[in-house]
């Protein structure tokens, strides 16, 4: 693996380590991108809130109305 | 002695059905399997009620029982008709229009307005629900299943009969595109935080 990433690359390790363990070199070549890169640290920000976003499914308590 | 007294009565357990449905469907998505996956838990509950241990709250061990039959339902969806359109296993060309040809990202992503706010939006998770909707099926079933019911990648390749690297790009695929309408559905418009 390159050590120097794209975003489209980086943005797919972002995802995985989301459902794997990402190797060691895939850890530092993350970090190296995302360092410098605001888009990237964006969007690593956005997936984890999705995820939080989802553990909150459905949202605040439905008054009983629907 | 155990406590008689905890064992939630058909009654109360009804009242639970309206919220069970909403959580089957946007899994399931056909109302009728949904339904289905709720009646199922309902009864199963009713059953089961002596064994309701009275730790959590009734609503979460219902949505615990409904998170089996869902995983049930999809198992069976799978299995009768192993859908695997080229857009949500192999290809992979809807996800190369996410960037530029230098592998930039071709729409950044902006910077969102106190998204832990939204979390106290219902608003938010009806938009959040019209995203998910617009996903592929099984992207979306895959993406469900990993952060609503929190399977690991394992377990859901195995449920929907494809392989773990298939998984990750679906996994990808989704969160890509979520991020994206979200984006442009809530957080850039009028829903969140300036508004």
């Amino acid at each position: 693996m390159a050590i120097r990433l794209s975003c489209k690359e980086a943005s797919r390790l972002i995802s995985q380590g989301m459902d794997r363990r990402l190797s060691v070199t895939e850890r530092i070549a993350l970090r190296l991108h995302v360092g410098i890169c605001d888009a990237c640290t964006r969007f690593t920000a956005q997936v984890d809130f999705l995820r939080r976003a989802l553990r909150a499914f459905p949202g605040p308590n439905d008054p009983e109305d629907r | 002695m155990p406590r008689e007294s905890s064992a939630p009565n058909p009654l109360e357990l009804e009242r639970h059905r309206p919220y069970l449905l909403r959580f089957a469907l946007l899994q399931l998505r056909e109302r009728n399997a949904a339904e289905d996956a709720v009646q199922e838990t309902l009864l199963a509950a009713i059953q089961g009620a002596a064994r309701f241990a009275g730790q959590s709250s009734v609503r979460t061990w219902l949505v615990g029982i409904l998170k089996h039959k869902i995983v049930d339902s999809i198992r069976k969806t799978a299995r009768e008709q192993p859908v695997e359109s080229r857009a949500e296993s192999g290809g992979e060309e809807d996800l190369e229009a996410f960037f530029a040809r230098d592998g930039h990202f071709a729409e950044p992503p902006e910077e969102w307005a106190s998204p832990e706010r939204s979390l106290e939006e219902r608003r938010f998770f009806e938009a959040l629900e019209r995203c998910l909707q617009s996903l592929p099926r099984n992207t979306a079933s895959a993406f469900t299943m990993r952060e609503l019911m929190g399977l690991d990648t394992e377990e859901i390749c195995k449920e929907l009969g494809v392989s773990t690297s298939n998984c990750w790009v679906m996994l990808y695929r989704a969160r890509m595109s979520l991020r994206a309408c979200l984006e442009r559905t809530w957080f850039r418009a009028d829903g969140a935080g300036a508004g």
